[in-house]
């Protein structure tokens, strides 16, 4: 049952170098293999033919490092929704289509090598405030502290995110906010995060700004592609935390 | 050179306070003058990071991936332990340091295990504090479940998203000091060497993985928190660009590296389906406290599951172990599994594999329950295999997941070089043969929160350490070997591809060093695995140049290394003629196939000094002595 599909995917020597759609064929796809084993698989052939392998970043390959980020036919992690790219399977797609392969696109992810990019502003943003602040050693009791259930669940819900920039590739302003928004909400939700509520979202917000990521105008693209289908409440959650710690003069 | 283990004296319990309070400290106001340098960022670098730079020295931290946050200890899913008792079901630091020494078949040093369970109960106190959102019960306190190879319910989890959740609070943690000024971060860099000054890790050198540059850089200690050697096996649990490469450098330098052959299979995973895969997926081991774990009764009963009567089943692991049932440790639930699909009762289209059945449960909690608790590993498994596990059993097959083996440390967490210390996974020190679940997790953030910050502290407030630069020699040095290396393979341009090799390597690996090993089978595969090597060295085929972002040539270090450290792991599995734990030699089992332990002869931790590549390594000897658990064989019948 093994396909063969046609690939057109971008190449890019480096990051001030111009880029451009390459096509390549893809022999012997199995349904079952992944999307990026078959990356692998086309990889392997390129270097039998002494041509460059395309360059792309991967490594739990289970959806949850938030390493691999590829648009797939215009679609941030592809078709499937829920999902990352590591777990679209090849059983997603039938002999003989022709699949576009190109990198996340954003003013703040420079592009280091094909299908490579930077995405360390994120880092920046949770360096800004994504934390609470407590040294190693100083905490109490773990249950001194009860959280209601359901607390507790809508955190774990926003904490969910694995970083990797799929909001921002499909959003047409390039907006950071589901991304940050997930933190701050994680941390305004939990009594651990309350000292610092106010400082954490606006510096955050700052920082987001600072990186050259865009203004937020509520397309929702994010939430559609997003791999741990965190909702766009969140941002509006952002907003209030934002306007609020403003008002009060943070 | 006599390893010693540093163990404080006196009574278990006090221990570690004793050599809290022995330990040199350094004065606040000259801690920014020492520079830490911490390798890797998972669950042991960044809380090492977070807590050095909290107490104000200066951090450097390194790691392959473009982001701190994504070290393999992002994938743990499970849970992690912790004695505190919150259920009432007669916990304590004891009963988790006799479960854990036990589950390690009386093969890890009683000192740091139980120094392990003490901390354990402050790491979860840290973890909440830092807003990790662990699962709650109704009232608002922490929930638990239960792991392999303990009777009481101690594992903290957070959804299937354990080591995720704590990986981030430590991340979070320390990207506050990134923000403070005390640590750096150096993303997408591979060390590749160590560089030692006068007998003292002063430093090391590491490739910038996305300019191709090689760079050198100092400091008063070296933290090696590089995670297991998993992929040695090609497929395994871990994530595909996990390496032994950091610590295989710093052994071909002088450190020891203690019980390679002890490497865990783990029982619940996603089976083989073709040879395209790049890596095995595991199903959380929580799955077995609702799941039940069954075979056809009869050889080559081709019916579907839903069709084969209770009276033709086999609940071979309730059958077996009445007391612990589904929840036996990994080593034997895995052993088990491979003797029912050796006796042709395996299920699936390859005959490899048997059903993890949620029948029973969901009848008695209903689908709901049931997704609450397992819901995304539910999903993973349909993503993948294309079916439904809420209708259809699961099929599982074991597959290499962890390493208790690692680099041999000190009750102090430092190598058999001065100034190189080895947390987390990379070390071999708290699992012995086996690890139980849920605690992988546990001894990451311990060595890293809680017990390096003192024993680094103790080294540099205690070592002269003379002032050094990267134009000492040493990096030179060092410098010119990494290049060496990576020039070396890229003027192969052989006709094979890296990955082809790897796959090979993986292959001799499973087959000789897997699940069962014989001393025939092992001495076979050290032959092969020098052949394979010659074989690299003559064939391997690496694309592109050193000056760049080039993965394929990151890969083929890594390979490379692999080539090296299997002769080591079958070495040591050959040498240890005993069963224990993960470490099963056919040649050694009780009448009814359990691992056969040798504690006359084998009652150590064996530690290799290299002695060149394709030499003998040196074997040196830690006696383990057993003050309080009093090895017996192991029974969870
Ligand atoms: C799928 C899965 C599920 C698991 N579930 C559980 C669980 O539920 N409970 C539990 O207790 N344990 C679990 N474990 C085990 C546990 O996750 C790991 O043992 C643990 O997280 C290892 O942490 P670490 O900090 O030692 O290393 P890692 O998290 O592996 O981090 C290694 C770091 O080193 C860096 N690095 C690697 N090589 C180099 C190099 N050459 N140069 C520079 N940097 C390098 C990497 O970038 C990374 O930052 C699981 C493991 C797997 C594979
Ligand atoms: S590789 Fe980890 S999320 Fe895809």
């Amino acid at each position: 049952m093994a396909m063969t599909l046609t690939l057109r995917v971008w190449r890019q020597a480096g990051p001030d170098q111009p880029g451009r759609l390459v096509d390549y064929v893809a022999h012997d796809v199995h349904p079952d293999m992944s999307f990026l084993e078959m990356l692998d698989v086309v990889n392997d052939d390129l270097i039998r033919k002494g041509d460059d392998p395309i360059a792309f970043d991967s490594d739990c390959r289970e959806g949850i490092c938030g390493s691999c980020g590829l648009v797939i036919n215009g679609v941030a992690h592809g078709p499937d929704p829920g999902a990352t790219t590591c777990q679209v399977h090849m059983r997603r797609f039938a002999a003989g289509d022709t699949i576009v392969i190109e990198p996340f696109r954003a003013r703040a992810f420079p592009v280091l090598k094909d299908l490579v990019i930077d995405r360390s502003a994120l880092d920046r943003i949770i360096a800004a405030g994504g934390y609470v602040s407590v040294n190693a050693g100083g905490a109490p009791d773990a249950n001194c502290l009860p959280i209601p259930k359901h607390v507790s669940d809508q955190a774990m819900d926003s904490a969910q995110c694995i970083g990797c920039g799929a909001c921002v590739a499909s959003c047409k302003n390039a907006a950071a906010h589901l991304f940050t928004s997930a933190k701050v909400t994680h941390l305004a939700l939990l009594p651990q995060g309350q000292p610092e509520r106010a400082r954490r979202v606006v510096r955050m917000v700052e920082q987001m700004d600072e990186e050259g990521f865009g203004a937020c105008s509520n397309e929702g693209e994010c939430e559609a592609v997003c791999p741990k289908e965190i909702s766009i409440s969140n941002i509006a959650r952002m907003n209030r935390e934002y306007l609020k710690a403003t008002l009060a003069g943070e | 050179m006599r390893l010693e283990s540093r163990i404080p004296g006196g009574p278990i319990a006090d221990k570690w306070d004793k050599r809290k309070f022995e330990n040199k400290l350094v004065n606040p106001a000259n801690r920014r003058k020492f520079t830490v340098l911490v390798v890797g960022s998972g669950l042991a670098g960044a809380s090492a990071a977070a807590s050095l730079g909290e107490l104000g020295y200066t951090v450097k931290v390194f790691g392959i991936h473009d982001s701190p946050r994504r070290a393999h200890s992002i994938a743990a899913q499970g849970g992690i332990n912790a004695a505190k008792n919150y259920r009432n079901d007669g916990d304590s630091v004891y009963r988790l340091f006799y479960d854990t020494v036990k589950g390690g078949d009386y093969r890890a040093r009683e000192a740091n295990v139980y120094r392990l369970a003490q901390m354990s109960v402050n790491i979860i106190d840290q973890c909440v504090a830092q807003g990790v959102p662990f699962a709650r019960e109704y009232g608002g306190l922490l929930d638990n479940r239960s792991f392999g190879g303990a009777q009481v319910s101690r594992t903290f989890y957070a959804r299937g998203q354990t080591g995720q959740q704590l990986l981030l609070g430590a991340y979070q943690s320390m990207m506050r000091q990134v923000g403070a000024g005390t640590v750096q971060l150096l993303p997408r860099r591979e060390m590749l060497d160590l560089a030692i000054v006068d007998g003292q890790a002063r430093g090391l050198v590491c490739r910038n993985l996305a300019t191709g540059e090689i760079e050198a850089h100092d400091g008063h200690a070296v933290l090696l928190c590089t995670g297991g050697y998993g992929t040695a096996f090609y497929l395994s649990t871990n994530a595909v660009n996990s390496n032994v490469t950091a610590a295989w450098r710093a052994h071909k330098r002088g450190a020891f590296f203690a019980n390679p052959c002890y490497t865990q299979i783990h029982p619940t995973c996603i089976p083989v389906s073709g040879d395209h895969q790049s890596k095995l997926t595991l199903m959380s081991e929580s799955l077995r406290n609702d799941g039940r774990v069954w075979v056809p009764r009869n050889p080559g009963d081709q019916r579907p599951p839903d069709q084969i009567p209770e009276a033709d089943r086999d609940y071979y692991l309730e059958r077996r172990y009445p007391s612990f049932g589904n929840l036996v440790p990994r080593d034997v639930a895995s052993r088990a599994a491979k003797a029912v699909c050796d006796e042709g009762r395996g299920v699936g289209d390859t005959g490899l594999s048997v059903f993890l059945d949620f029948t029973d449960a969901i009848r008695r909690h209903g689908e709901d329950v049931i997704r609450s608790r397992y819901g995304n590993l539910f999903d993973m498994y349909t993503r993948i295999t294309d079916e439904n596990p809420y209708k259809i059993p699961m099929r599982i097959y074991p597959a290499v997941h962890y390493t208790m083996g690692g680099l041999w440390v000190d009750y102090n967490l430092m190598s058999t070089i001065p100034g190189l210390f080895v947390l987390g996974e990379a070390n071999f020190s708290d699992h012995g043969a086996n690890r139980l679940g849920a605690s992988a997790l546990m001894q990451g953030l311990a060595d890293g929160y809680f017990i390096a910050p003192y024993t680094v502290a103790n080294y540099l407030g205690g070592t002269p350490l003379p002032a050094v630069s990267t134009s000492h020699d040493a990096f030179q040095e060092a410098r010119a070997a990494a290049q060496g290396r990576i020039d070396q393979v890229l003027a192969v341009k052989g006709s094979r591809t890296i990955r082809d090799f790897h796959r090979a390597i993986g292959a001799l690996c499973w087959d000789y060093v897997g699940m069962a090993r014989t001393a025939e089978g092992l001495d076979q595969a050290i032959a092969k695995i020098a052949e394979l090597r010659e074989a690299f060295w003559q064939d391997v085929r690496v694309p592109g140049e050193t000056n760049n972002l080039n993965p394929a040539l990151d890969y083929a270090g890594r390979v490379a290394d692999y080539m090296e450290f299997a002769e080591l792991l079958a070495l040591d599995a050959r040498h240890r003629n005993e069963s224990c734990g993960g470490h099963f030699r056919e040649e050694f089992q009780t009448p009814d196939g359990e691992a056969l332990r040798n504690d006359e002869d084998f009652s150590y931790v064996a530690a290799w000094e290299f002695q060149g590549v394709g030499a003998a390594p040196a074997l040196h000897k830690e006696a383990l002595a057993f003050e309080e658990v009093h090895p017996s064989q192991r029974s969870y019948k």
